[in-house]
């Protein structure tokens, strides 16, 4: 007997570190991908991508105010230099220059593989005197001086169309030489980090490097002017860090109130610290047991899980309760063999209730569902195995106060309740089914943690900046990478004239830096051998002002390029070309895929999504709205989750069948749980809350819980009488219940709020429900 | 009278140093302030080192104080500029551009030199350039000379020359030794 004992104990042990071990080294994630699809269509694949790395994803919108015009200005120079110095951004854009000479260098170097001027027509005799001509006439303009020192190499001016077609739509104001807001009063940037948009830990680092610039270039200004100036920050970036941080800074504090709010009621029922640190065993021991299988079978363990996982088997403190409550005063034998039953159906219905959410192809509720499955049956057999082996014979719980014979006095007339209950489920009922079209929130947005200020000063950056907010897309897909830039070369062909009739405002596309090699090639053959250019430049420029035996550098130009093939994507590396075309051009398991963001035709214009849709039609493409698309995806999920709800609930209903083998019994608890939850539902609809999936969540976890109660007076109507120590017990897990929930849904972050508000009144409410529908009725 | 003569030629000397310093910067500035603008008729002459012989483009200007000026090319080949504040817009066939000259400190500085000039801006025109003028109001010369290093790196001056309110010709001189005359014909006052 004791060397059995031993062994379960140290196997218990063995396990538990080997846990450990498997949890030091797992991969921890906190990005977005969470709430992300796992077999995603070609559509929400562009939105994976764009929320993990794309390059919108990567934007932050920086503005400087207070001070003088002059302050802000020496401001954004001063941080502009400071961060591009720093490399971790991509680029740093206030206005100033454009283009850096290393991005015109390369235009210059490759101008005959990207100019879309070069064709036959334009190296013919006619074609190169027209060229020429127009470049000297250009040399009059203002852009005069930037082509001037090219033009013995580029007389026909392909570098001046190569920069044209980069020329973006939309421009902000301009003030003192660099970017501002539309009233003059702030100063504008645009940054892109070289982190991605989904690592949260990179964003964070380029978020603190910005304040610090901040700092220097406020120092650095002249004369003390700093001490005004100000700065506001936006970006998916910073909402990212703030939601995180926010979460953490909540979970830590709403934790530590719990878990003191917990211990106290759990000191006053044990009366004894050993028993208090013995109970919290099969909870932790759940915890790890989830992280490790989910971090065995997903690779990766979302925080979120673990914070949500955590929550969901809370529900583990009960058995521990249980546990010491009941065996202190009928002795571990009988409590195996008359409670450990109950409490066993109990989590076997928890099991299946989780079980059911693995089924789903939202990998943040499957890892969730698995979660909570691993560790609700981890803390069940810790409780039924290994805490006797370590409570010992001896646990001695202090008699139930005279209060519990009161409670139990009451619990017999709760049935007298039964009409004034039922009037309450009719009408939650029938608000229910009034309601039933508009009770989910069809809106991830829910789950945000950004608030209407932040939101409303994003969008002032934003269209200050005219930044894109890459709602609409293109998607270009292609067997090779090739194809793939053939095809948006096509679509291209096809927007160029939606942006000529000013449908769309403009888009942007690879090709610009990476046309298709078929294309290079089409225009590298258009460029005749020097003999023949030589001798065309002569004939065409006879009466020019510049004569062709100036043009050696345009020969030799010439020549090198049709010698130097097309460019290859390599080629663009390390220049900021290269990340603009990684992130448009992606390649996927299926081939390759561009992504061509789009411009709405102007500030307040809409996006004429008829007119694309018919003019992309049959081209292949596709069109994608990202928010249209993220709302569906969501809604997919909500549906999805309520489906694999009720499938578990009626795996639930047979499990439970089976073992009451009562329909008189079964109806009585299933009666309950659905009162409780419909009763949840329209209590948190009625106040305003739009549901959305956490709800969901915190009502399987109202069943799971809720259940447990319900066996339990279930057992009364059984022929086993409630003791007080069981009424004890119930009560006190109730009331440690009620602390966890209740503190979560004083939580300000929706998630949390929104598990809070559900499991605390549902739980409370299963209580009660149970009592008045399954406790028998106590007639006097 | 020895003595008398030489204080009569002091005196005229005197007299006409005073006449011409009379005519100064601030004075130019308040006369080319009153011009409002109208129609003219220009000659650009181009004359650029690569290039064999002066590139000559002419056609019409219109300039309606202080913000707006449009300068249309009709001949060798037709290209409209406008200038609206900030805004500069060229279009020449089909192909348009518009770009923020504030956002290129070179073209800022070519855009005061003609605009502040026009519109009489002391202000504008010596946050770019330092002053000098010779002449007088029937005949001056004003010249600019960039003063912030980027300007000066391509600049070497800005000669602006004309009679009373009138700009009648300007010319710029590049460092390296290139330059451009714009005459200027008024049409309509």
């Amino acid at each position: 007997m004791m060397s059995s004992r031993l062994r379960v104990f140290l196997l218990w042990v063995l396990l538990m570190c080997g846990g450990v071990a498997v949890v030091a080294n797992s991969r921890f994630s906190t990005d977005i991908s969470f709430f992300l699809p796992s077999r995603p269509t070609p559509e929400q694949q562009v939105l994976v991508n764009q929320l993990q790395d794309g390059s919108v994803s990567r934007l932050l919108m920086l503005a400087v105010e207070g001070g003088s015009e002059s302050q802000r200005a020496q401001a954004s120079r001063a941080m502009r230099k400071g961060l591009l110095a720093g490399g971790q951004f991509v680029s740093v854009q206030n206005g100033e220059a454009a283009a850096t000479d290393g991005e015109r260098d390369f235009f210059l170097r490759y101008r005959y593989q990207l100019s879309p001027a070069v064709n036959e027509q334009r190296f013919s005799e006619a074609g190169l005197r027209e060229a020429v001509g127009d470049t000297i006439q250009s040399l009059a303009s203002p852009m005069g001086l930037l082509i001037k020192p090219f033009l013995a190499q580029d007389p026909t001016g392909e570098l001046l169309a190569v920069l044209e077609q980069l020329n973006p739509g939309a421009q902000p104001e301009m003030r003192a030489g660099v970017w501002a807001s539309r009233d003059g009063e702030r100063a504008m940037m645009l940054l892109e980090t070289r982190a991605q948009g989904s690592d949260i830990d990179g964003q964070a680092q380029a978020i603190e490097r910005v304040r610090e610039a901040f700092d220097t270039a406020k120092a650095g200004l002249a004369s003390g002017g700093g001490a005004d100036l100000s700065m506001q920050l936006s970006g998916p970036g910073l909402f990212a860090v703030q939601s995180r941080e926010s979460i953490k800074a909540e979970v830590s504090k709403l934790l530590l109130i719990s878990t003191l709010g917990i211990v106290g009621v759990l000191l006053w029922a044990y009366r004894s610290p050993r028993l208090l640190a013995l109970g919290l065993l099969p909870m932790l021991s759940g915890a790890l047991a989830g992280a490790v299988v989910v971090s065995l079978v997903y690779g990766t363990v979302f925080g979120i899980t673990v914070g949500f996982g955590s929550a969901l088997i809370g529900e583990a403190v009960d058995y521990a309760i249980y546990f010491f409550v009941q065996s202190g005063r009928l002795g571990l034998t009988h409590w195996r063999r008359s409670f450990w039953p109950t409490i066993r159906l109990g989590v076997m219905t928890s099991a299946l209730g989780f079980g059911a959410l693995l089924f789903s192809g939202f990998p943040g509720l499957a890892q969730l569902g698995l979660y909570a499955l691993s560790g609700v049956v981890t803390a069940a057999l810790v409780t039924r195995f290994v805490l006797p082996i370590l409570a010992g014979q001896v646990h001695s719980v202090p008699e139930p106060g005279r209060w519990v014979h009161s409670v139990l006095t009451l619990l017999g007339q709760a049935y007298r309740l039964r009409i004034g209950v039922l009037a309450l489920a009719m009408a939650a009922g029938s608000y229910l089914w009034l309601e039933r079209g508009n009770l989910w929130g069809a809106n991830l947005s829910a789950l945000s943690t950004v608030t209407e200020a932040e939101g409303a000063n994003d969008g002032r950056l934003r269209a200050d900046l005219a930044a894109p907010d890459a709602r609409y897309l293109v998607l270009v897909t292609g067997a090779s990478q090739e194809a793939a830039l053939q095809a948006a070369e096509q679509v291209g062909d096809l927007l160029n004239g939606l942006v000529g009739e000013g449908v769309i405002g403009g888009y942007d596309t690879p090709v610009r830096f990476l046309p298709s090699a078929e294309r290079q090639n089409r225009r590298l053959a258009a460029l005749p051998e020097p003999a023949v250019l030589q001798a065309r430049l002569a004939a065409a420029l006879v009466d020019s002002p510049l004569s062709a035996s100036k043009l050696g550098p345009f020969v030799e130009g010439v020549a090198s390029a049709r010698s130097a093939g097309p460019l290859q994507r390599k080629d663009l590396d390390g220049t900021a070309m290269a990340l603009a075309v990684d992130a448009m051009l992606t390649q996927s398991a299926g081939g390759w895929n561009v992504m061509l963001p789009l411009r709405l035709p102007s500030d307040e214009g809409d996006m004429p999504v008829d007119r694309l849709e018919s003019a992309l039609a049959g081209s292949g493409a596709v069109f994608v709205d990202m928010k249209g698309e993220f709302d569906t995806l969501y809604g997919g999920y909500v549906s999805e989750a309520v489906r694999l709800s009720l499938a578990g609930c009626a795996l639930i209903v047979l499990l439970l069948a089976f073992t009451l083998r009562s329909p008189v019994r079964l109806m009585r608890v299933l009666v309950t749980l659905v009162l409780t939850v419909a009763v949840v539902i329209a209590g948190l609809h009625a106040s305003g809350e739009k549901l959305h999936l956490l709800h969901l969540v915190g009502m399987l976890l109202i069943v799971a819980v809720g259940s447990n109660y319900a066996l339990f007076f279930d057992r009364a109507a059984g022929g086993e009488p409630l003791d007080a120590a069981t009424l004890m017990s119930l009560c006190v897990a109730t009331l440690t219940t009620a602390i966890g929930f209740g503190t979560l849904a004083a939580s300000r972050v929706p998630v949390l709020n929104a598990i809070g508000t559900t499991v605390g009144p549902g739980a409370l409410l299963a209580l009660l429900l149970a009592a008045v529908f399954v406790y028998p009725p106590q007639r006097r | 009278m020895k003595r008398f003569v030489r204080w009569a030629i002091l005196g005229l000397g005197l007299v006409a140093s005073l006449a011409h310093a009379a005519y100064s910067v601030d004075q130019l500035m308040a006369d080319l302030a009153q011009n409002k603008g109208g129609r003219a008729r220009f000659v650009e002459k181009r004359f650029v080192a690569l290039l064999d012989k002066p590139v000559v483009a002419s056609g019409e200007m219109l300039y309606t104080p202080p913000h707006r000026l449009e300068k249309h090319t009709l001949l060798p080949k037709p290209e409209s500029m406008v200038l609206d504040k900030d805004t500069l817009s060229m279009e020449r066939d089909k192909r348009r551009m518009s770009i923020n000259v504030s956002s290129r400190p070179e073209a800022q500085a070519f855009v005061e030199s003609i605009r502040s000039t026009l519109s009489g801006n002391r202000q504008a025109l010596e946050a770019h350039y330092r002053l000098e003028l010779e002449g007088e109001r029937t005949g001056w010369t004003l010249t600019l000379l960039p003063t912030e290093p980027e300007i000066a790196a391509l600049l070497q001056r800005v000669t602006v020359s004309g009679s009373h309110k009138q700009v009648q010709r300007i010319e710029y001189l590049q460092v390296d030794g290139d330059r451009s005359e714009l005459t200027i014909e008024v049409l309509e006052p």
